[in-house]
């Protein structure tokens, strides 16, 4: 029961890179690489300010800050310079990895015997699992308020058509900018979340991380199929949950964990591939009914 | 109020396929004018409309809307005084958000786009008077998805939206071009009505020679970036007889 419990704690934490990059990948159409980067940019920072005796809650408030400054260089990449949006994002993860390597000193840093967030608040199952539930609906709530907004609205405007969006007045630019820098600062929060759960920093941390995010956003999309936006922003955490419970079970049916990255992209593929599949069949069946 | 003096524009240029299209374009538009703008393809109509709202620059040659020079000013800057509907149904209205979110869009046109709530009550109320004047129902549906809507009533919408905020100039790019002649027609009138506004200065690209004639105040030819004929009122029922393309 209490492995259950804590398998959905690590849901929820990385339920908030999911979140990120639902910002990115859903409402800003915008295929944004730099979240493995920022991840980790997240972890590192936190790791060394807890190092150094900071609060970790404050240590997490920095790391989606310095966060969305990684967000803000791949904007600048793409909007300003003109750079094609996935290369933007693969060149500013590119270079976070030796920027990262910089601010930890070395490739990985322990947090043995230093201050987390979870053992502020007594570190058992129930506890950490709060922690995830509590922080998860903050942001949903908050995300939910702001994509209402005159601002938000513009942002998903321009995610959906750009060229209306700047007839309608507005700087497209900023807010793609913008947008980026929100959904990396989640990412880099998530990072130093699971830094301080798992109880240090590694430089690799956040390899494979978008694809874990997108299958959690696949997953989610194929639970819940709603209109409203808080319920698909739902859907992305319930899906991010789901995916730490399919990895817990195959785990457990004996599946080399090495696997696992090659299951997670299978496990994406057909779900990005599920709607088209349908409607081809449906065509091939009544075809054959013609 | 709209002034173009001395337009140059070149595609490609010292490329094996430079393009010239405008040599120094001269044009003038007045408060209340609806300017009709024919020309076979490729004579530079779009490329004319691109340049006045911003969404290309000249090579050289200036833009005056209201004696102001406005030649530099970015796109989204310009667009707090020039509405513009496109000749896609798709390009002019945000398929995801619902019927009140787009144009509550519209309507912050020249406000800031700020953490304020972006669709009121009050605005809901406007945007339901506005939408039964267009006749299509859309009044009721005012949380209905735009991707969900048909090209003629996506048109008719952009229609609303460009002018929802008056602009000082309204730019129509073949915007009746993708619809069925009861659309077309429905779009044409709601054209007239949103037009009959003596504020506005309006340029209209066609291809339909009737609708070129019957609508407006004046009608212009572009012919390889050049102003073969401009006619205004009468003048314009004579247009068969100059041997039309
Ligand atoms: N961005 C561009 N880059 C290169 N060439 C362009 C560009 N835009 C337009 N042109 C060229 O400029 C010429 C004029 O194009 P424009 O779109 O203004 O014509 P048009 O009068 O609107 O024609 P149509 O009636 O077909 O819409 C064309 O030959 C076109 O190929
Ligand atoms: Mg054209």
């Amino acid at each position: 029961m209490n492995i259950l419990i804590s398998t959905c704690s690590q849901g929820l934490i990385y339920a908030i890179l999911a979140l990120g990059l639902y910002i990115t990948f859903r409402i800003l159409n915008f295929a944004d690489m730099t979240a493995e980067g920022s991840l980790t940019l997240g972890g590192s920072v936190c790791a060394v300010l807890v190092i150094n005796g900071v609060n970790p809650v404050l240590s997490i408030l920095i790391a989606g800050l310095i966060g969305s400054l990684a967000g803000l260089i791949t904007g600048f990449l793409h909007t300003k310079l003109k750079i094609q949006a996935i290369l933007s994002g693969i060149l500013t993860m590119i270079a976070l990895y030796s920027i990262n390597i910089r601010i930890m000193g070395k490739a990985n840093l322990s947090l043995l015997g230093k201050d987390t967030i979870f053992k502020i608040f007594g570190d058992t199952h129930i506890s950490n699992f709060a922690i995830g539930l509590i922080i998860c609906g903050v942001l949903l709530s908050v995300l939910t308020l702001f994509f209402k907004t005159r601002l938000g609205m513009a942002i998903r405007a321009t995610g959906d058509n750009e060229q209306m969006m700047r007839a309608q007045g507005a700087n497209t630019n900023f807010k793609k900018i913008l947008a980026i820098m929100i959904s990396n600062s989640m990412c880099a929060v998530a990072g130093a979340l699971i830094a301080q759960s798992n109880g240090y920093a590694d430089v690799t941390m956040g390899m494979g991380t978008i694809v874990i995010a997108l299958a959690s956003i696949v997953i989610g999309e194929a639970i819940i199929r709603k209109n409203s936006f808080l319920l698909k922003l739902i859907a992305v955490v319930l899906g991010s949950i789901c995916y730490r419970l399919i990895i817990f079970f195959v785990l457990n049916l004996g599946m080399n964990p090495s696997d696992l990255k090659l299951f997670t992209a299978a496990t994406a593929v057909v779900l990005l591939a599920l709607p088209n599949i349908k409607k081809t069949i449906k065509r091939s069946v009544q075809n054959v009914k013609n | 109020m709209l002034k173009i003096e001395n337009l140059c524009k070149t595609f490609h240029k010292s490329e094996p396929d430079e393009k010239t299209i405008f040599k120094k374009l001269n044009l003038n538009v007045e408060k209340g004018e609806f300017v009709t703008i024919i020309g076979g393809n490729g004579a530079g109509k779009s490329t004319l409309m691109n340049v006045i709202s911003g969404s290309m620059f000249p090579d050289s040659g200036k833009v005056f809307v209201d004696n102001k020079n406005i030649t530099n000013l970015f796109e989204h800057k310009r667009a707090k005084f020039i509405g513009r509907v496109f000749q896609d149904p798709l390009k002019g209205t945000a398929p995801t958000l619902t019927i009140e979110e787009n144009l509550s869009l519209a309507m912050l046109r020249k406000s800031k786009r700020n953490l304020a709530f972006g669709v009121t009550k009050q605005n809901c109320e406007f945007f339901r008077e506005e939408l039964s004047k267009l006749n299509l129902g859309l009044e009721n549906r005012l949380k209905t998805k735009v991707g969900l809507l048909s090209g003629g009533q996506r048109q008719a919408l952009t229609l609303l939206m460009a002018t929802l905020v008056k602009p000082k100039i309204l730019l129509l790019d073949e915007h009746t071009a993708a619809l069925d002649p009861k659309s077309r027609d429905k779009i044409l009138e709601l054209t007239k009505q949103i037009t009959d506004d003596a504020e506005i200065a309006t340029l209209m690209i066609t291809h339909n020679l009737e609708i070129a004639k019957n609508l407006g105040t004046r009608t212009i030819k572009l012919e390889q970036g050049e102003i073969v004929f401009d006619l205004e009122g009468k003048n314009r029922k004579n247009i068969n007889l100059l041997n039309f393309e």
